[in-house]
């Protein structure tokens, strides 16, 4: 432990910050950056918004024709990224961060938030990211949902879920921000239980609804407390003066950001509700529980670097939580025999390597965006193709009940082939640039977490190739009435293009260009060498990648794979099979515990207060009863009385007067 | 001086021991006017001590109330006894809890 903060405790010096200094008055086509976000958002409010009052044959256009909507809004606004990309690149490297102000947003005697836009060299991969691979995923659903009724509300909601994100990027404040981090984390809910009439996908869409709270408590506390000792949440304004607050503040700052970014790129505590989000409908998870959503942590960690640079015991718990995480997905993705399951593990561990990249400072920032970039690709492609097997397969997700798909479904195969190639690193595909320099960056800047790191690669290939062999290889275990088919076009398509970006990816670090084009925002660093050649590494990395999958050949692809899950397993593969226990110990720590808790104290109010209450009007009524006795309708009585009150009076009276 | 007095207090006293002891509505009433002129004879004999007005104008003030009272109390009482045949202030309790 000790080693790994003295690390990164040198990775923190001699590093200059870049202050966030956006160019408001940029004009051109930058005066459009609004509409990126406006289009999607238009096509949900059309689809949620307004459809569901239209009547007769209009609304059965609407039902008919509305994902036609939600596809051209996803894919304007991606046209718009490229111009917008374009044009950043045409800018001189000085003047590549351009703000845009749309209006106040609320305005108080002391703080101040307006709706404000940052459009910088990160935010603008990450729109292409978004709306690009958005875009296609918009295509492939519209033959993956085809036969669903309510199709038009899945595309209103997957609109909704771009806007969202879009917002979250674009911000320039991290109040912004955390609009659009609901935002997908409502969206991501919604699409999670979008079969609500399945109890286990409508049970999945609320954990994941309730652990991300807990994620977001650690966001918005950050966000208050950058107001109390900042006062404002700009990007541009905290980064200038975040070297002025004490150690403290930027230690709690640094630990809620990570807190928030755990909650919604399901890091180890936060992971459990990954794995169950796959109840979703594919595209869904291939967007937001791959692609785009899962990676916003990862954003918020190379967004918030200005104060993640001051704070290394933040970016030592980065780094050890990203290291956990990577390893638990990576294990989780052995053991499971559900298609999807088994890639939601890998997600989680490529996101641990993302972390991992982003918690080494500035020297590992290009690598964490790099990998996020290719990773979109690769895993977008293969749960594409994922969901074209099970398209194929009646919409069964078990593999064991696959194999020998190959000839079955060749494209689906190919394409999938091209990103397990791209995952496990294959030379020369897209993962393998991105993983080797994270894998390198690790080991220069501690041995220890770059070994964990490449032990990591070495169980991914070992995983992969399970799945791919268990899958499009060894022989039929399909069930009596299943005819694997090939997929449509429109589903195919999107497959080929994510899988020529899974082997193209790579190109982004020719001549170091992703390294040079987010030097703006994640700074410069003087460079650690290697404890080994680069080359020496990338050869070990090979190797060990080369065993894993020879590993996965021996234990799976010569053997017979059995049609039902052997029970009689090794301790490891049951913790595996049973999330390394990540339910039982939500479970015991949190869930059992807190229902005690509530426990008690319902039964502190039933007995406690209930009990004082209720007794103290009984009391009352009790006395009040026995009192209206005196009332008897005798006007005799009434005369005692009044003369017996009149007598005291006067002897009152005669008491003060003469006493 | 004092024998007004005394007998001020004789009056209000047998006036008060008859409304608390009698059944009778209209004796109860005749009580209460015996009460009350006790009352007024106090006040007039204080005036008559004090040298000034102040009993007198109350004494008159309280004839008119006691005017008042009798017309509307009469009538209650008579209304009470042609329904119920009966002028006794026990009978009618029905007002209670």
């Amino acid at each position: 432990m000790n080693l790994l903060s003295q690390s990164v405790l040198r990775a923190a010096e001699g590093t200059e910050i870049p202050v966030v200094a956006p160019d408001a008055g940029a004009g051109g086509v930058f005066d459009l950056l609004w509409l990126v976000i406006a289009l999607p958002l238009l096509g949900a409010f059309l689809l949620l918004g307004v459809a569901p009052f239209l009547k007769g044959s209009l609304k059965e256009a609407v039902d008919k024709h509305g994902h036609l909507l939600g596809t051209a809004t996803s894919v304007a606004s991606f046209v718009l990224s490229l111009v917008l990309f374009v044009s950043l690149l045409g800018r001189g490297e000085e003047e590549r961060q351009i703000g845009q102000q749309l209006w106040t947003w609320f305005e108080t005697a002391t703080i101040s938030v307006g709706m404000d836009l940052l459009y910088d060299p990160l935010a603008a991969l990450f729109l292409l990211l978004i709306t690009g691979v958005g875009s296609l995923i918009h295509v492939y659903a519209i033959g993956y949902m085809e036969h669903d009724p309510r199709r038009r509300r899945f595309f209103g909601y997957l609109n909704l879920f771009v806007a969202a994100m879009l917002t979250l990027i674009l911000s320039a404040n991290f109040v912004g921000l955390f609009l659009g981090w609901e935002g997908v984390g409502l969206a991501s809910y919604l699409l999670i239980g979008f079969w609500q009439h399945k109890p286990s996908a409508a049970a999945a869409a609320k954990k994941a609804f309730v652990i991300n709270r807990v994620g977001d408590i650690g966001l918005s506390l950050a966000i208050a407390l950058m107001f109390a000792t900042f006062g404002t949440t700009d990007f541009a304004a905290v980064s200038e003066v975040a070297g002025e607050a004490d150690q403290g503040t930027l230690n709690a700052l640094g630990l809620l950001l990570l807190l928030g970014a755990c909650g919604k790129s399901a890091q180890v505590p936060l992971q459990a509700w990954l794995l169950d989000a796959m109840e979703g409908p594919t595209p869904v998870s291939a967007l937001i529980h791959a692609a785009t959503m899962v990676t916003a942590g990862v954003y918020l960690v190379v967004r918030s670097n200005f104060i993640y640079e001051l704070t290394p015991v933040a970016q030592t718990a980065v780094v050890v939580v990203a290291t956990v995480t990577l390893l638990w997905g990576a294990i989780l993705g052995c053991a499971k025999d559900d298609i999807k399951k088994a890639l939601a593990g890998s997600t989680m561990s490529q996101i641990g390597y993302m972390m991992l990249a982003a918690g080494l400072g500035p020297a590992g920032y290009p690598y964490a965006i790099f990998h996020l970039l290719t990773h979109g690709f690769f895993k977008a492609n293969m749960f594409l193709g994922a969901g074209s097997v099970m398209h194929g397969m009646n919409d069964d997700v078990d593999m064991r009940h696959y194999g020998a798909l190959r000839k079955a479904m060749p494209v689906t195969f190919l394409t999938f082939a091209m990103g397990y190639l791209a995952i496990i690193g294959f030379p020369g595909f897209s993962g393998f640039w991105s993983k080797d320099r994270i894998i390198e960056t690790a080991l220069a800047e501690n041995l220890f977490v770059g070994l964990l790191a490449l032990l990591g690669a070495g169980i991914t290939a070992f995983y992969m190739t399970r799945l791919m062999l268990m899958t499009f290889f060894t022989e039929k275990r399909w069930a009596k009435d299943v005819h694997p088919h090939e997929s449509p076009k429109v589903m195919t398509f999107p497959l080929i293009v994510l899988a020529a970006l899974s082997v193209l990816g790579g190109v982004l670090l020719l001549g170091d260009w992703i390294k040079k084009w987010l030097e703006p925002v994640t700074g410069t660093v003087e460079h650690h060498e290697p404890p080994l050649p680069a080359i020496v590494i990338t050869l070990i990395i090979t190797a060990v990648v080369a065993i894993g999958v020879a590993a996965a050949w021996f234990l799976v692809g010569r053997r017979e794979i059995p049609r039902e899950a052997p029970q009689d397993v090794s301790f490891a593969t049951r913790a595996a099979r049973a999330d390394l226990y990540g339910d039982a110990i939500n479970d015991a720590v949190v869930v059992r515990p807190g229902a005690s808790l509530v426990g008690g104290l319902a039964t502190f109010d039933r007995v406690g207060v209930d009990g004082a209450v209720e007794g103290g009007s009984a009391a009352v009524g009790g006395l009040s009863s026995t009192l209206r006795r005196v009332q008897n309708g005798f006007v005799r009585s009434y005369a005692l009385s009044l003369l017996a009150g009149a007598l005291l009076v006067v002897l009152a009276l005669l008491a003060v007067n003469l006493g | 001086m004092t024998q007004y007095i005394v007998l001020s207090a004789i009056l209000f006293t047998i006036g008060c021991v008859g409304v608390l002891t009698r059944r009778n509505a209209i004796v109860v009433f005749m009580c209460v006017e015996l009460m009350l002129n006790a009352c007024n004879l106090a006040f007039v004999a204080f005036a008559k001590q004090h040298g000034n007005l102040d009993g007198q104008i109350t004494a008159f003030f309280v004839m008119v109330v006691a005017a008042a009272e009798v017309v509307i109390g009469l009538a209650i009482i008579m209304t009470i006894f042609r329904t119920r045949r009966s002028a006794s202030v026990d009978d009618a309790s029905l007002l209670k809890y």
